[in-house]
């Protein structure tokens, strides 16, 4: 393998993994705080994408550079309502029941959902590149490729990160979040409202997810199924890193999106199945996961 | 007797007429029928590790399994025998479910659902990508077998097929449901309610749970091998995530506290969408997600809860 393609397979694993990161984290995040395996959280990616394609194509017209606030605001705008929605309505009523019926709640949410996608954008794949066309080429040792896809997509993971820790480590709110997680019952008693807390963390989480989708789809042709495939990826990653893990998702990403993509150059058939191996490997040494301790704090 | 159960043996029974005299009347709905069956085995084995307080996100491995191990005969060998299919399908898969399970049975809750759903993956993700050996995306078309060497039309198969798979279903539920009532079966209940008390009974919970584990991959490669005989195909998307999540999801449609249940499930799954297909042809997904919402708000031990009327106990945090 020369290194012109270990060059170009390091960028592509590098802006893949920044995509896989940022749905992964909303998935542990809320899995974190609420117990709850979210089965749509592909969905919430793939509605990201095509919300924010959709935005993106509409503002074009006025300006192009119009389309990165479109990006963040398609993404606030999907994780929000029907995040909110979702919390609300389908699971409020079901916390305390039994795994299985938690779990079949939001797979038959991703049900509804990606019958909806096709009924709203159709099954013709759907194009919106103005994002990375505006930001010009760089050459990483002599290997050409988008700085929207190796300078942008990492920093803003990279921001996430940070952001997320300093929130739930530094400010009151993340504080309130890390109570109710840590003994429910004591910090209702001093006057937490713990239904708002799973209220604004499932948003996050949601929204997180759609970023993750609104940032891909200028790099990407938006087909039904993206975010079936999604749900199962960030689910190995999150699993792979421990289930609540923020930090441990970061790495486990740039672990799983680095094997992805040389696999890719080295022997595509095992590009689907790398990061599902990684996941059984560890899961069968680690049960926790890489970075997942029993008892110390979930998130 | 309740009437609860008495009232489940009426229902079980005018199922099972239905079952025998519907093909006659109505022998385009023979092949709907046998997938019906054919799915109530594959819950079957679901509704085993339901009792176990288990839920595997990956269980179409097993059915996918049973589904390839008649594709790769007739693609590899030539020409097969359903009896034969019969018997390879389900030991490939139980012989899968010995493996798996010697590796999940030490989990418990999310992490055995997510090393189920690990496991399946891969082998979709083999099934799709190893293009020479499995025609990728497009499956293995499966030819109509013999059955006992004997010669049959399309339309005779049908029938063959379908009263066939009347027989496995109506063998495997009276088997499952002995399995449940024996000392093994309560001792899965026991992992359930209590994994620590089982041990301190000198039971090994793992192993109980491994019996039940293969049980129900050997089932999942039963119903895998009627259904690739049925549809006469057999495609990477009968390992895939979604397919496990709607064997779940027909368990609890129709009921996991009794065999029943899966075949119940599987009907008003299978109905669901054949007529919503037909009629809404863009929608019958969104409609199943409605179904499975209102199932779990309102009538969480299914549709034999309802006829069982068991008080469904409330548990708030």
């Amino acid at each position: 393998m020369d290194s012109t393609i270990a060059i170009l397979a390091t960028l592509d694993g590098l802006s893949y993994a920044a995509l896989v990161f940022l749905v992964s984290v909303g998935l542990s995040l809320i899995f974190g705080v609420l117990r709850i395996v979210n089965v749509a959280h592909g969905s919430l990616y793939a509605y990201g994408a095509y919300a924010a394609a959709t935005l993106s194509l509409a503002v074009t017209p006025i300006s192009p550079w119009l389309t990165f606030p479109a990006l963040l605001v398609a993404s606030v705008v999907v994780g929000v309502v029907i995040g909110g929605l979702m919390e609300r309505f389908l699971l409020r009523p079901v916390y305390g029941r039994e795994e299985v019926l938690q779990l079949l709640i939001t797979f038959a949410v991703f049900m509804i959902m990606d019958n909806l996608q096709r009924l709203i954008w159709g099954v013709q794949p759907i194009f919106a590149a103005e994002p990375v066309r505006l930001l010009p080429n760089i050459t990483v040792m002599g290997v050409a490729y988008t700085s929207y896809q190796v300078i942008l997509l990492p920093l803003l993971a990279l921001l996430t990160l940070v952001g997320l820790r300093y929130f739930l480590r530094h400010t009151l709110s993340g504080a309130v979040i890390l109570a109710v997680t840590e003994d429910r019952e004591a910090a209702t008693a001093i006057g937490i409202d713990a239904r708002r807390v799973f209220l604004v963390t499932f948003m996050i989480g949601a929204s997180l997810a759609a970023l993750g989708g609104a940032l891909a789809s200028p790099t990407t042709s938006l087909v039904p199924g993206m975010g079936t495939d999604m749900i199962v990826l960030s689910f190995a990653v999150a699993a792979t890193a421990g289930l609540g893990q923020i930090e441990g998702a970061a790495v486990t990403a740039l672990l799983i999106g680095l094997a992805r993509a040389f696999a890719i150059y080295i022997q595509p058939e095992f590009e689907v199945l790398v990061p599902y191996l990684i996941m059984v490997v560890v899961l069968l040494v680690r049960p926790l996961g890489l970075f997942g301790f029993s008892n110390v704090r979930k998130i | 007797m309740p009437a609860g159960l008495t009232l489940t043996r009426l229902a079980v029974v005018l199922a099972v007429i239905a079952a025998i005299v519907l093909p006659f009347f109505m022998p385009s709905w023979s092949t709907l029928l046998t997938l019906i069956l054919a799915k109530g085995i594959v819950v079957l084995g679901i509704i085993v590790l339901l009792q176990a307080g288990q839920v595997s996100f990956g269980h179409a491995m097993f059915f996918g399994l049973g589904a390839y191990a008649v594709a790769f005969w007739g693609k590899y060998v030539g020409a097969g025998d359903l009896l034969l299919f019969l018997v390879i399908g389900p030991v490939l898969s139980t012989a899968a479910g010995l493996l798996v399970g010697l590796f999940v049975v030490r989990y418990r809750e999310i992490f055995f659902g997510m090393l189920n759903l690990a496991f399946s993956m891969v082998l979709w993700s083999l099934l799709e990508k190893m293009f020479h050996y499995t025609n990728g995306a497009d499956g293995i078309r499966v030819a109509r077998p013999t059955l006992a060497g004997m010669e049959f039309t399309p339309e005779a198969f049908q029938y063959v097929l379908v009263y066939l798979t009347l027989a496995l279903a109506i063998i495997a539920s009276l088997g499952v449901q002995r399995y449940l009532e024996s000392p093994l079966g309560h001792m899965l209940r026991a992992i359930k309610s209590n994994e620590t008390r089982l041990e301190y009974l000198g039971v090994s919970a793992r192993r109980v749970l491994l019996i039940g584990y293969v049980v129900s991959a050997f089932l999942g490669g039963l119903g895998g091998v009627l259904v690739a005989v049925a549809q006469q195909i057999a495609t990477p998307e009968f390992a895939y995530w979604t397919k496990s999540g709607e064997f779940v999801f027909i368990a609890i449609l129709g009921g996991a506290a009794n065999a029943f249940g899966a075949f119940a499930g599987a009907a008003v799954f299978e109905f669901v969408r054949f007529f919503a297909a037909a009629k809404l042809a863009n929608a019958w997904q969104l409609i199943l997600g409605v179904v499975l919402i209102v199932i779990i708000m309102y009538a969480p031990s299914g549709l034999i809860g309802l006829l069982q009327r068991k008080p469904v106990a409330e548990v708030r945090p």
